[in-house]
């Protein structure tokens, strides 16, 4: 343990964090997506991704769903922290491992290259959905839905067939079944 | 058709309908309309403060002291950006404030207009809640439900930033809600089993503990008389953290003395050794726990808190009852007595033995000090200023630094809300505007700030709203020429080394107070010491008292960085046999 000359105590053994998908519920109003943020980077908190939008016009709620890691105890605080917010209806959160939770990220690649290169990457984005979203002689805009790893894999992959440029969303969520977050 | 009033009339209205009766604030431009409106309003009376912190620390002295939420009032840019520590201060201690800062028109929002700040995105970490009002027909609902997130559940502060020409505009007025719809925020939906699992654990304790804080003194006086019921009901000592002082008598029997750093032995000793660790309305700060892998390691641990996130948040704890301290210990003591059916019998026997150690612990007397006929010991100069006031009902406030660790070691107070002191932040600067607040508040009651002479000077400026609105306040100083917690930790921590902690240049204390129009009174010798603090109580009016103490004492007991609670440090009594050596050395 090092020598301490300080009056806080010194940081003891950690737990290994684990990534946890939190869904949360706001009313959709100016400053609330800052707050939501403000409180993950004030208190230490990690993002890995964010993917926000108003999900019911009527009552005016938004849906932000935020891709984390960290240790059950702060995966706790986050979710009791959350909950503290006015604007917050409802929090819910999963691990990614969690069977009973589809969670998809979307991409959009840009290749440039000949035809056959093109018809490569297309060959490769099969397992993913991939839509052709433009398309010129020498270039086509991909858009894929897959998991987080999956993107990452593609997006070495395509590399060397001519990807130029890739952008992507965070992760959204949905239950499977008849069920809803809670 | 009902009347239009304007967004400052607006204000005015929903301050009276929360029957709001003083205000504490400082104008400027983008305000002026507000303060305008304020001889329209008999019943609200404003305090004009020196500085913006000072308004702010003033609301959080008058709000600890009296219950009810403190108002602020402040101006758009410096205006706003000066009331931010006091803002935080509350959040950390959770103080209920309704600040109210003006702000430039909302056309020139986000052009660097003069005197413009991002107030709402500067105080957003630092508030509950705040509200950007940029509609007129939003104000009135706005500002009622400032209120209403400000004082309902774990109070703190909210701000409410107002343009200036939303202030101008017209709307009607809407009136407070009666019924409170609470957003799903409430947290008082603990159960009956959560309390008989509770009655249990307390009949089978050996070793028990409870251990309150500032949620009792939140709760409302009604939370310090059940936890007394609590405490006789069940035999068990108490502690208390530095917040939650005054929620039981500090010179009963039962009760050990604060707990944490500068706790004493007994208390300390007591929270390691338990077998069942009661905490009712403490946050497990880390001033409390000392190293946390060794914090009170064989015990059962029960939090009572209002604030869900509170659990589990640095302690893991056995049993979680989340809700407002009055309900859930009046709850436990029905309970209780209801299990005893009128019978006594109880686990008091079992806990002899415990008391039995106690004793022992108390034996060492860890707060004493060496006694000096010379120079005035600051230890003493509290515990003759406590035998001096205690029979005066006297509301005591503090800066931050060893004067506050002393002055909660060596004051006892026997009622919640006599004690306002910065703990969550630890603001320098905090007991002078403090005590103006609880003094407007307690017009008739004797008030004194406990101060060090480094912290005073950063809101001295404030004595001049004391002589204004005559408010007899009493700033006693123990003066001992340094930053004396910083000295102190540089003495025990950096090898003697004084960096900037001695103050080359202290302004003479008693041409301030003539200066400021108020009584100054300075003492040096341990013999007058006496006769000068009756001549400050007996004095109607502002006084500055230069107490000049031993420039050398030390803040003792202490727990040392990263140590657990039973390996305290004691006074220089108990230090001569017990000296620290080797790798100890390293880590105190």
């Amino acid at each position: 343990m090092p020598k301490s000359k300080s009056a806080y105590s010194i940081p003891t053994k950690k737990q290994k964090p684990d990534t946890y998908i939190f869904v949360v519920w706001v009313d959709n109003e100016a400053g609330v997506l800052a707050r939501v943020v403000g409180l993950f980077s004030g208190r230490g908190y990690n993002i890995e991704s964010l993917a926000v939008a108003e999900v019911d016009a009527i009552k005016n709620i938004s849906r932000i769903t935020i891709v984390t890691t960290g240790t059950p105890q702060v995966i706790d605080q986050i979710r009791l922290q959350l909950t503290k917010l006015v604007p917050v209806h409802k929090v819910a959160e999963f691990k990614r491992e969690d069977k009973g939770v589809i969670f998809k990220e979307m991409a959009l690649f840009k290749i440039v290259g000949k035809r056959n290169k093109i018809e490569k990457c297309l060959n490769a984005c099969k397992k993913f959905n991939p839509v052709i979203l433009d398309e010129t002689k020498t270039s086509a805009v991909i858009q894929i839905t897959a998991l987080r790893r999956e993107i990452d894999k593609m997006n070495k992959k395509l590399k060397p067939l001519g990807l130029i440029s890739t952008s992507r969303t965070g992760a959204v969520a949905m239950t499977r079944g008849a069920k809803i977050f809670n | 058709m009902p009347k239009l009033l304007t967004g400052a009339e607006i204000v005015f209205k929903c301050l009276e309908d929360q029957k709001v009766e003083h205000i504490f604030g400082y104008p400027g431009g983008a305000v002026l309309p507000i303060y305008d409106e304020l001889k329209n309003h008999p019943s609200i009376k404003h305090i004009l403060v020196r500085h913006e912190q000072g308004a702010g620390h003033a609301a959080e002295g008058y709000a600890r002291s009296s219950g009810k939420p403190g108002v602020v009032l402040v101006t758009s840019g410096p205006g706003a950006t000066n009331v931010v520590t006091a803002l935080t201060d509350a959040y950390m201690d959770s103080v209920p404030l309704v600040c109210i800062s003006g702000q430039v028109p909302t056309h020139l929002i986000g052009t660097d207009a003069f005197q413009e700040c991002d107030t709402t995105g500067i105080t957003r970490p630092c508030t509950k809640h705040n509200w950007l009002v940029k509609d007129i027909n939003d104000l009135s609902k706005v500002m009622h439900e400032a209120f209403r997130v400000a004082t309902t559940g774990r109070p703190g502060p909210v701000l409410i930033d107002i343009p200036k020409d939303i202030q101008f505009a017209k709307a009607k007025y809407k009136k407070p809600n009666k019924e409170k719809k609470l957003n799903g925020k409430s947290h008082n939906k603990f159960s009956q089993d959560q309390i008989d699992e509770l009655v249990k654990l307390l009949s089978k304790a050996k070793k028990p503990i409870i251990y309150s804080g500032g949620g009792v003194i939140n709760s409302g006086p009604k939370a310090s008389q059940v936890l007394r019921e609590f405490v006789e009901l069940t035999g068990f000592p108490i502690t208390s953290t530095l917040q939650g002082l005054g929620a039981y008598p500090g010179d009963d029997s039962q009760f050990l003395g604060m707990l944490g750093m500068h706790g004493t032995y007994e208390a300390n000793n007591a929270m390691h050794d338990c077998d069942l660790l009661i905490n009712i309305g403490a946050r497990f700060d880390d001033r409390i726990t000392g190293k946390i892998d060794e914090f009170s390691p064989n015990s059962t641990k029960v939090h009572i808190d209002i604030d869900p996130s509170s659990i589990n948040k640095i302690i893991k704890v056995d049993l979680a009852i989340v809700g407002d301290v009055t309900s859930v210990i009046s709850k436990i003591n029905k309970t209780i007595s209801k299990r005893k059916n009128g019978h006594s019998k109880s686990n008091k026997s079992n806990i002899a033995k415990w008391w039995e150690q106690i004793g022992k612990w108390r034996e060492k007397d860890s707060l004493n000090f060496v006694k000096s006929d010379e120079s005035i010991k600051p230890q003493h100069a509290v515990q003759r200023l406590y035998e001096l006031t205690k029979n005066k009902d006297t509301y005591v406030t503090t800066e931050v630094g060893q004067h506050q660790m002393w002055a909660a070691q060596h004051y006892k107070f026997n009622k919640p809300n006599r004690w306002m002191t910065s703990g969550g932040l630890g603001t320098m600067g905090y007991g002078l505007p403090a005590a103006v607040g609880v003094q407007i508040a307690h017009p008739e009651k004797l008030v004194i700030d406990i101060a060090g002479e480094a912290s005073v000077l950063m809101t001295m400026q404030e004595m001049s709203t004391a002589v204004q609105y005559n408010l007899p306040i009493k700033i006693f100083i123990l003066n001992n020429q340094y930053m004396g917690m910083v000295r102190q930790w540089q003495e025990l921590l950096h090898e003697k080394n004084y960096s900037e902690s001695y103050s080359e240049a202290l302004p003479d204390f008693m041409k301030m107070a003539e200066a400021y129009g108020c009584k100054g009174i300075k003492a040096d010798n341990p013999d007058d010491l006496d006769d000068k603090i009756q001549e400050m109580i007996d004095y109607d009016g502002p006084v500055i008292f230069d107490c000049h103490v031993d420039p050398n004492e030390n803040c003792f007991p202490m727990i040392p960085s990263g140590k657990p609670h039973n390996q305290m440090i004691l006074g220089p009594n108990d230090q001569e046999d017990n000296k620290i050596k080797g790798k100890g050395k390293a880590l105190v």
